[in-house]
């Protein structure tokens, strides 16, 4: 066992993750969402006539739709709609290689660690900047194996069949405001085509960046898993530290046909002043598995809710979740499982830290639909509060309609006591170390309730976040 | 003469505001057991925090050196470090961290440098042995779900390890069978030297029974109403506190008359 790392969520942020680059782009919306933005944005990207549709009525139910008052109001309504750029381009090509990308945007990525990962332990990696992808890659074999890996709008030019036919069908646009609002200016995001009983081994990996003020950015990801297939998708984002507001309203949609398996895993670490408001659904087919695993290290407010729609018998799906929220921050996540066939299983697994005034919540459901028999479904969430000034707030609900169906829940809230505090430097150790050291045994518990596999996968991945190197 | 390795002098401590000790002076020289004894609220826990340097506690008049030094304003893991340990009466679980990481972690900061790595798994093996616990005991997590004779053993075993300058000692004896009595006082004694000095504090002369002690003070409201050899335990198992009450007042009505006189 080594000695503790110090844990400083966020304190390095403004060195490691929140410089800017001077802006330089392409294109630049006016502030604001009108029709005709909407419809710009659809020309440029010069798309069929059925996208333009879909983006304008998309458009007329984020309008028509109120923000949800079931959420962090008093946050949620500081949002100035009119005060977001909805599409900024940063550049006119996608590089296949980082020497196609512009200077100042490849060294951002440098920077960030990204090509690195890439030649370390990535299959295939795409990174956006603002609207768009401005580099997308995938080995050389998975291509030949038929594997797709782009982004989004390439994929609704090499594939509009299938993103016709799936897009939009796990969430529609009306489902929340946020995902009509991404319905309306979507721009970016991946497009993963993943044929009959192929395993992509090592990780695909996005890595979303916001560079200007006032932003807004809204990718859209559709991720298909033929039968019998496996695929692990992993996103990252991180953004500049700017005094005003920035907009982040992504809508990711997995389908999991029979037998396959999607991990999708999420370390969220944008600046504290990006709203992040996230739909992020996946249906699961018959004995096909989804398994959402979720960091939250950033952002101002995250809504964030990874549901599976588990419509085949036998199908499994699981949220694994880790939040942190710090001073002025609000982690507002949980997860959704939805069992409309028999046999189906599910796992949520919630854990949050909250300190110095920051607020978590777990909001989650479990519906079980009356067909449904022989469903199994098991959710924990602990919350640690570091301080008397944090938050922590459990919204479960559970919608069982079948008879036979096991479901447990266990939730609780702990806080780092004077206590245990007292008790670990009396030990000798400073306050720090004993701080830290009661964080890592929160994890501990939590990662000996895991699989293995996950276990190792969630704490790499803390610890770079915490030690700052991303990929 | 050898200098004192602590003295308490004309301490009072209260806490959110109410006074608790009030004017405790006690000397504890290098390789002396005192043991302090005193009916439940006279204020033994108090005094064993406060020199710990428990946050809760205000000291609002006189000193605590430890080794010459005036440790009254210090922070608790700068005493722990420079040799000061309190082996609690309730210790606290820290789910999530195992016995030996914890051990470990405190060994480091204890010694900084001088920690030895590789023998860690033998000493602390060791001490394991010695007080007869279990080799599992190591993976378990700091005093979670601890029968209360494992707690004790375990505060035991840390001192052990931690090799204390002072140890003061809150209540080890209670809530202990005569078993674990037994092997808990063996662990202290074997600590017992030259250099080490202990303040045990206990409810009951039980444990006086094992650890010898050199001086027995007597704490009642906050104030040490008596101080005396060996005899003095024996003379309260008789008697009970109920003398010292009477003691008490009067001491205090006597300090109020000489402020006043």
């Amino acid at each position: 066992m080594s000695t503790p790392k110090p844990i400083n969520i966020g304190q390095d942020y403004e060195t490691k993750y929140g410089f800017h680059d001077p802006e330089k782009y392409i294109f630049k919306a006016q502030k604001g969402l009108t029709a005709r933005g909407v419809e710009e944005i659809s020309e440029m990207k010069k798309e069929p006539d059925w996208m333009r549709q879909f983006r304008l009525k998309s458009l007329e139910h984020f309008n028509r739709k109120p923000l949800p008052g079931w959420a962090d109001v008093a946050m949620l309504s500081q949002i100035n709609f009119d005060n977001i750029h909805y599409y900024l381009k940063p550049t006119d090509k996608e590089g296949r290689s980082w020497d196609e990308v512009p200077e100042d945007i490849k060294k951002t990525f440098d920077r960030l660690g990204i090509p690195e990962a890439e030649r370390k332990f990535l299959a295939g990696v795409s990174a956006q900047y603002e609207s768009e992808v401005v580099y997308h890659s995938i080995r050389k074999d998975l291509e030949a194996q038929g594997v797709v890996f782009l982004g989004m709008d390439e994929g609704l030019r090499r594939h509009p069949e299938l993103v016709k036919r799936y897009m939009g069908t796990i969430i529609p646009p009306a489902d929340n405001k946020f995902s009509a609002l991404n319905s309306a200016v979507w721009s970016g995001g991946s497009f993963v085509y993943v044929p009959k009983n192929t395993k992509v081994e090592i990780p695909l990996q996005a890595y979303f960046r916001i560079n200007s003020e006032n932003m807004g950015q809204f990718e859209r990801t559709l991720i298909i898993a033929d039968e019998g297939s496996s695929v692990h998708y992993i996103e990252g984002c991180t953004a500049p530290t700017y005094s005003s507001d920035s907009l982040h309203s992504a809508v990711v949609e997995l389908i999991a046909l029979p037998h396959s398996h999607i991990r999708y895993t999420t370390i969220q670490n944008w600046s504290n002043n990006v709203y992040n408001l996230v739909t992020k659904r996946a249906i699961a087919y018959e004995n096909a598995i989804v398994e959402w695993l979720d960091g939250n290290l950033g952002s101002k407010l995250t809504m964030k809710y990874p549901g599976v729609y588990l419509a085949g018998p036998k199908a499994r799906g699981e949220v694994i979740s880790v939040a942190f929220a710090g001073k002025g921050q609000h982690q507002d996540a949980g997860a959704k499982m939805v069992h409309a066939a028999p046999e189906t299983s599910s796992t949520i697994v919630s854990k949050s830290i909250s300190k110095d005034g920051g607020r978590t919540s777990y909001r989650g459901l479990v519906k079980v639909y009356p067909q449904a028999h022989h469903v199994k479904s098991s959710v924990r969430c602990d919350a640690l509060l570091m301080d008397e000034i944090s938050r922590s707030d459990t919204y479960p609900t559970m919608e069982i309609d079948a008879q036979d169906a096991q479901i447990g829940h266990e939730a609780s809230v702990s806080k780092v006591g004077e206590e245990q505090l007292f008790y670990l430097m009396s030990r000798g150790l400073k306050e720090q170390e004993a701080t830290t050291l009661i964080v890592n045994g929160f994890f501990e518990a939590f990662a000996k309730e895991l699989p293995l596999e996950y276990a190792v996968e969630l704490n790499r991945l803390v610890q770079m976040e915490m030690e700052g190197s991303v990929g | 003469m050898s200098q004192p390795l602590l003295e308490i002098k004309n301490l009072h401590v209260t806490i959110e505001g109410k006074p608790i000790l009030k004017g405790i002076s006690l000397t504890v020289n290098r390789g002396e057991v005192h043991a302090l004894m005193g009916p439940n609220g006279s204020g033994k826990s108090t005094l064993s925090n406060v020199l710990m340097g428990h946050p809760k506690y205000t000291v609002t008049q006189g000193t605590i050196l430890f080794q010459g030094e005036d440790y009254t304003a210090l922070s608790t893991d700068a005493r722990a470090r420079a040799g000061i340990f309190l082996a609690f009466q309730y210790p606290t679980a820290i789910p999530g961290v195992s016995v030996a990481n914890f051990v470990r972690t405190a060994m480091k900061a204890r010694f900084g440098e001088a920690f030895e790595a590789k023998s860690f798994r033998k000493s602390f093996k060791g001490a394991l042995e010695a007080l007869g616990i279990s080799e599992n005991f190591a993976t378990r997590y700091v005093n979670d779900g601890f029968s209360g004779g494992e707690k004790k053993r375990h505060e035991v075993l840390q001192m052990t390890l931690l090799k204390p300058r002072l140890a003061i000692l809150d209540e080890t004896d209670s809530g202990l069978d005569i078993d674990a009595l037994k092997t808990v006082s063996e662990g202290i004694n074997r600590l017992r030297g030259p250099e080490l000095g202990i303040l045990l504090i206990t409810h009951y002369q039980r444990i006086l029974d094992y650890v010898q002690p050199d001086k027995i003070h007597v704490l009642k409201e906050g104030q040490i109403v008596r101080s005396g050899g060996k005899e003095l335990a024996l003379e309260l198992e008789k008697t009970g506190y109920k003398p010292y009450e009477t003691e008490a007042a009067e001491a205090h009505a006597a300090g109020a008359k000489g402020v006043l006189g």
